[in-house]
């Protein structure tokens, strides 16, 4: 296995093989985006909060404020990555036939990314003058 | 505690399907708007909105669990129990402190 003569290191002869093809990324990209979901997601209650019984124009006006649509365009992105990972884990931690292991990490995706581009048009939409 | 972080952390996926929605009927005008708060504000959405809260502040506590022993702290039996205890009680209360803010705030 670890003959003298490949020029490759450990390192590249491992790095894209275990079940997971890309462990690390993914584990580490979870963690980044449970860092920034802690502050965003803390903001957005904060935003639900007070947008609670509001009339329209008041809570329209509040969501199209340029920092409170940044911090929710950035709470959406996080999030999709966070929880499009997570549903992957648990996926792949009970689906265990390839054929539907691989529809549903599919599905997993599809779905994040639709529900992040409905919620981005929506906050573009409504910072943009609806 | 680990399953607790699997539910809450689905409840969550799924319902980033009715945060979706609310934000495009924002976005889609007064009628869309009004429509989707009485839905919101009817007991079956109070009820739905609630248990998202608790979901996500728990899933939220739970991850400080994880953020500790990522760096390689808290692995002892005692410990584990003590940081259960700590993430249901504290997201609990929190969960009650949110919506005492919210209703108070209305």
């Amino acid at each position: 296995m670890l003959s003298n003569s490949s020029m490759r290191t450990p390192l590249g002869r491992v790095r894209g093989l275990g079940s997971a093809k890309s462990g690390t990324g993914h584990f580490w990209l979870q963690r980044v985006t449970a860092v920034s979901n802690l502050v965003l997601a803390i903001i957005f209650i904060g935003v639900v909060i007070a947008l609670a019984g509001r009339p329209y124009p008041a809570a329209i006006a509040l969501l199209a404020n340029p920092c409170v649509a940044i911090l929710m365009l950035l709470f959406i992105l996080s999030a999709c990555i966070h929880m499009r990972l997570g549903m992957q884990v648990i996926i792949e931690d009970y689906v265990h036939a390839e054929f539907p292991k691989i529809l549903a990490v599919m599905g997993n995706t599809f779905f994040a990314i639709a529900v992040g581009a409905a919620s981005v048009y929506a906050v573009l939409k409504l910072s943009f003058g609806g | 505690m680990s399953i607790a972080h699997r539910v809450t952390g689905t409840g969550l996926y799924l319902g980033t399907v009715l945060i979706a929605a609310w934000l495009v009927a924002a976005a889609s005008g007064p009628v869309a708007f009004d429509t989707a708060q009485a839905i919101a504000g009817s007991f079956i959405g109070r009820l739905a909105l609630f248990l998202y809260s608790f979901s996500l502040i728990h899933h939220m506590v739970g991850g400080l669990r994880h953020f500790v022993w990522d760096l390689g702290h808290g692995y002892d039996p005692d410990t584990r129990m003590k940081l259960a205890k700590f993430s249901v009680v504290v997201s609990a209360s929190l969960t009650v402190l949110v919506w005492i803010v919210a209703l108070v705030l209305r």
